[in-house]
């Protein structure tokens, strides 16, 4: 049965997580995104599912791909430093194809940085972040609401693809209250015939690897890979489009940023400049190609991307607008959360 | 089968067909068979998984005939973790050279022995990283020559060979520990007795199984098969006894 509550980004998530039929959790603590396990190991009692504090994000990683390959539903939590540490079994998981769900609730960078808000771990999260030709899906939450609906959509897309998927939150999202509609919890009956459950007479035995030692074949399996990217690619981009049907002005912003983003349409509208948001849901896939038949419109004049960063999403919006528009970039950096007025003003003083 | 003639040896139905990669005198293929001819024994095929990771039994799933998973360098421990948890009932083993187990792996191979996690490391302890061409162990001997320690292991920079057998038998929630080796046929078969142990004990669920195996490497020792066997016996069993490190069941006896 659904249920609203008012609840933590963190413990929402994890709450998603238990009712979406999660099998099991691997993590090790860092701010901020505690709550998440410290919320599993209260509830464990009540539930059957697999709980491990592991001596680190690289063995929790690993846990990941041992339980994913024999078939569960799992997944890990993290923070930027944490999920650096990971990049090793992402990449891993992504050649051997083994299904899980990750969750980086980012803090500021680089290094030890500050446990506050930021969006600087884009380009690790969209652009590969371990070693080779891979991709994660990854998919931005703005709300608690959000945390929520994308657990129980990052575990049907992680097995619809054989892909590790990812939820790229940040602190404020992971920390902040709000109301949520928790769904009905789903009784999840694992269909993965090409996991490591023991061979019996009727089948080959599975195995999973990332290991093609032969350049011929790692080809081969670098393009089956490729092929399944391209799939992801026409079916899983997810946007939001707020106010830009008649916009002139168009802030790209996503996460937190683009809940700033909306306050600061609302204020230009009341003032009657047109301004609008596209908030781009999936951040790979990325809603190239919808950004770039926005900027065919003649009535678009430049693109803003607001960002928690030193600019990092503002290379995809370059991308997708391709030259036809000026794209300007706003962002604070440090853990900084921009507020809307310096936000406003940022694109006031772009428009002149 | 002929008449008037018995089988006495065959090859195992859960080995494959495959050629081996393993060098000539290498004793991995001897634990393939062992691990093998156990699970046909004791009919576990559909209940078993296995993890290999970086080293040069990296393609040990090519010749086992049993679900696998390969692991990154060092991280089989937790791999095997993962498994285990989720499918309580199978017997899971993971199998591991020195570098990975005791240097890359030693955190993740220290937690799931702490935790007792029951599963069964098969350990293959040659002194050497065998796949990378034989470069310096943590479990070199003081003294051996090794490509990155061309002069001999100097234990007063690159300190001790790590006693793996006698750390992981320290470890409370862990129930059997034994070192064994393949240079005699009674080696040999206290070798495969020790794995068939491992694997009752899991089980049983009475935790974490750790079987080293005191190996050789006559590649990268650069000694024939034969003399490798001689260094074993000269210089390797005296730093590292073969014997029972760990045995609850006895240990429940004596209380």
């Amino acid at each position: 049965m659904a249920e609203v509550k008012l609840m933590k980004g963190n413990e929402a998530l994890a709450e998603a997580a238990i009712r979406a039929g999660m099998q099991a959790y691997f993590g090790y603590p860092i701010t901020p995104q505690s709550e998440v396990i410290e919320y599993l190991a209260a509830q464990e009692p009540k539930h059957d599912y697999v709980l491990i504090q592991a001596e680190s994000e690289l063995a929790a990683v690993n846990m990941l791909y041992g339980s994913g390959g024999a078939g569960a539903r799992v997944m890990t939590t993290t923070s930027s430093p944490g999920f650096s540490l990971m990049q090793e079994g992402v990449s891993y998981m992504a050649c051997a194809e083994i299904p899980c769900v990750m969750v980086n609730v980012v803090r500021g960078g680089p290094g030890l940085g500050t446990v506050q808000p930021s969006q600087g771990d884009y380009f690790q999260a969209v652009k590969g972040g371990g070693h080779g030709d891979y991709h994660v899906i990854v998919l931005g939450p703005n709300s608690v609401q959000e945390m929520v609906d994308h657990i129980y959509l990052a575990f049907e897309l992680a097995d619809k693809y054989r892909a590790p998927t990812l939820i790229l939150a940040d602190g404020a999202i992971g920390q902040m209250m709000e109301k949520v509609i928790l769904p009905a919890p789903i009784k999840y009956e694992p269909d993965k015939p090409w996991a490591t459950t023991g061979k019996t007479p009727d089948r080959e035995r599975n195995i999973l690897t990332s290991l093609y030692i032969q350049s011929e074949d790692m080809e081969q399996r670098n393009l089956k890979l490729q092929a399944k990217y391209k799939v992801i690619l026409k079916n899983e981009i997810r946007y939001e489009e707020y106010e830009i049907e008649d916009a002139e002005y168009i802030i790209v912003a996503y996460g937190l940023c683009s809940r700033i983003a909306k306050n600061v349409v609302n204020r230009a509208r009341d003032e009657g400049l047109k301004l609008g948001l596209f908030r781009p849901i999936s951040l790979w896939p990325y809603p190239w190609d919808r950004i770039g038949e926005i900027a065919d419109a003649d009535r678009v004049k430049f693109f803003i991307s607001v960002e928690m960063n030193a600019g990092q999403m503002v290379e995809d919006v370059k991308l997708a607008v391709c030259g036809k528009k000026p794209v300007f970039f706003f962002g604070r950096l440090g853990g900084i959360v921009p507020t809307p007025e310096e936000t406003y003003e940022a694109i006031k003083e772009k428009i002149g | 089968m002929k008449e008037g003639y018995e089988l006495v040896y065959k090859r195992p139905s859960t080995l494959t067909d495959r050629r081996m990669s393993y060098c000539p005198g290498c004793f991995h293929s001897t634990i393939h068979k062992f691990m093998m001819e156990i699970v046909e024994e004791m009919d576990i095929q559909d209940k078993t998984v296995g993890v290999c990771p970086v080293g040069c039994s990296v393609f040990a799933y090519n010749y086992l005939d049993i679900d696998m998973q390969e692991a990154a360098h060092g991280r089989a421990a937790a791999v095997a973790t993962g498994i285990k948890r989720v499918l309580p009932d199978r017997i899971v083993f993971s199998y591991q050279g020195d570098g990975d187990l005791a240097a890359i792996g030693t955190a993740e191979t220290l937690h799931a022995c702490n935790r007792g996690e029951n599963f069964t490391f098969i350990f293959i302890n040659n002194g050497i990283y065998g796949m990378t061409g034989g470069q310096m162990a943590p479990t070199t001997l003081d003294g051996q020559i090794t490509s990155t320690c061309p002069y001999g292991r100097d234990v007063e920079t690159a300190g001790m060979p790590m006693k793996m057998a006698e750390i992981i038998s320290s470890f409370e929630k862990v129930s059997y520990v034994e070192r064994v080796s393949c240079n005699t046929p009674a080696n040999a078969r206290k070798a495969k007795r020790a794995i068939r142990k491992a694997f009752e004990y899991q089980m049983e669920g009475m935790g974490t199984t750790f079987i080293e195996v005191a190996a050789n490497c006559p590649s990268n020792w650069k000694l024939t098969p034969e003399e490798s066997l001689k260094w074993l016996e000269e210089k390797v069993y005296p730093y590292y006894p073969l014997g029972v490190f760990r045995d609850v069941k006895k240990l429940k006896k004596e209380e």
